[in-house]
């Protein structure tokens, strides 16, 4: 039992710091930014969450003594990470004005919310 | 009731986050969490006027699973797009995915549902709220990357918050 | 077993530290730069964490939780400033 414990709690060591190990690579070798966007936001969110599983089940099963900041720490990164990607996407697309010309329309020619900030008489969605 | 807890899921969320901060789960501690949960949804219910409505809570828990699904699957996916494809190989392209789903609440959720499920990101919404702009890091037809979230992921936001 | 699992970890952690560092240095935009400290912020957090694992100590867990906070709303504070030119409107 305590050696499934082990390898569980390594085996889950391992797999975080390999994703994290992806989402950094992608990073620094992708393009352009908003393909080097995927590696951090997705790659990395696993990687931390699997190794918060590893440290919650070392302290709950070889330590005997459970432990709950993993769980706080875990949510809020997967509440922010989807934060943060959006925000450094919009900056992109106000800053790069090539890219704006790539852009889909947006239906009923409203035009995207970066591009096109809010009127006073606009509905309130 | 409503005057006295206007925000029972503030409370009960209050209370977890005490209990995971202070890192024990005792009577005491359960009692100080309720206290604040009480008292910082009352003290502060001017500033949140709004109240979403859940239609189908059950529903939730069906969703978080096939999101940690799918969020597992498409870790998978982009590290081996990241590993084994050339950067410049990859099809990356926007998309824009229109909505049926008008409440605040149901597009900040699918919004972030875009950004960690496979090989996508939301970059922005239009200026009537009306659309998603995506951007997908491999996609050759973009009509099945929205039928895709349209239906995996809008149908069951709608069924729960709408 | 867990300790070699915790010093493969911190080997890995390091060489994506340093690829974001890479980014950090390279850029060329202002937000790549952004994108770079705020992946740097998540391995920091989970170098703390499996320093927490390997030590078999708990004293750790504030310090990830702040650092996932304080990183977290400096680069939405950043984006908040590339996009309207100030932070606090």
């Amino acid at each position: 039992m305590a050696f499934a414990t082990e390898l569980l709690v390594s085996a889950l060591i391992l797999i975080g710091a390999f994703f994290l190990v992806v989402g950094s690579f992608g990073l620094a070798k992708l393009p352009d930014l908003m393909r080097r966007l995927h590696g951090p936001t997705k790659a990395t969110t696993l990687g931390i969450g699997a190794l918060l599983l590893a440290s919650m089940l070392y302290f709950l099963l070889v330590r005997g003594a459970p432990s709950l900041h993993e769980i706080l720490i875990s949510v809020f990164l997967f509440l922010t990470a989807p934060v943060t990607a959006h925000m450094i996407a919009k900056a992109h697309i106000l800053r790069d004005g090539a890219l704006q010309n790539t852009l889909p329309e947006a239906p009923d020619g409203a035009g995207w919310a970066t591009l096109k900030p809010a009127r006073e008489d606009a509905p309130a969605a | 009731m409503a005057r006295f807890l206007p925000h029972p899921v503030l409370t009960v969320v209050i209370a977890l986050v005490w209990l995971a901060l202070v890192n024990t789960v005792s009577a005491g501690h359960l009692l100080l969490g309720l206290a604040l949960g009480v008292g910082i949804p009352w003290f502060t219910q001017d500033y949140w006027p709004g109240h979403p409505r859940l239609k189908r809570p059950l529903k939730i828990v069906e969703y978080g699973l096939v999101v940690a699904w799918d969020i597992l699957v498409s870790n998978v996916q982009v590290a081996y797009l990241v590993l084994f494809r050339r950067g410049e190989s990859l099809r990356s392209r926007f998309v824009s995915v229109p909505l049926d789903l008008r409440t605040p609440e149901a597009v900040t959720v699918l919004a972030g549902t875009i950004t960690l499920t496979p090989g996508t990101v939301s970059a922005d919404l239009a200026a009537d709220g009306g659309a998603i702009l995506v951007h997908c890091l491999e996609a050759d037809d973009p009509d099945a990357v929205v039928a895709g979230i349209k239906q995996r992921y809008e149908r069951r936001l709608k069924e729960i918050f709408e | 077993m867990i300790e070699t699992a915790c010093l493969i970890a911190f080997g890995a952690i390091a060489a994506a530290l340093l690829m974001n560092l890479y980014r950090l240095a390279r850029g060329p935009a202002v937000l790549d730069r952004v994108l770079a400290l705020d992946t740097m912020v998540i391995n920091a957090i989970a170098l703390v964490v499996v320093v927490g694992v390997f030590f078999g100590t708990g004293l750790y867990f504030e310090a990830a939780l702040l650092f996932a906070m304080v990183g977290f709303l400096s680069t939405v504070a950043f984006c908040k400033y590339l996009l309207r030119g100030n932070v606090i409107e």
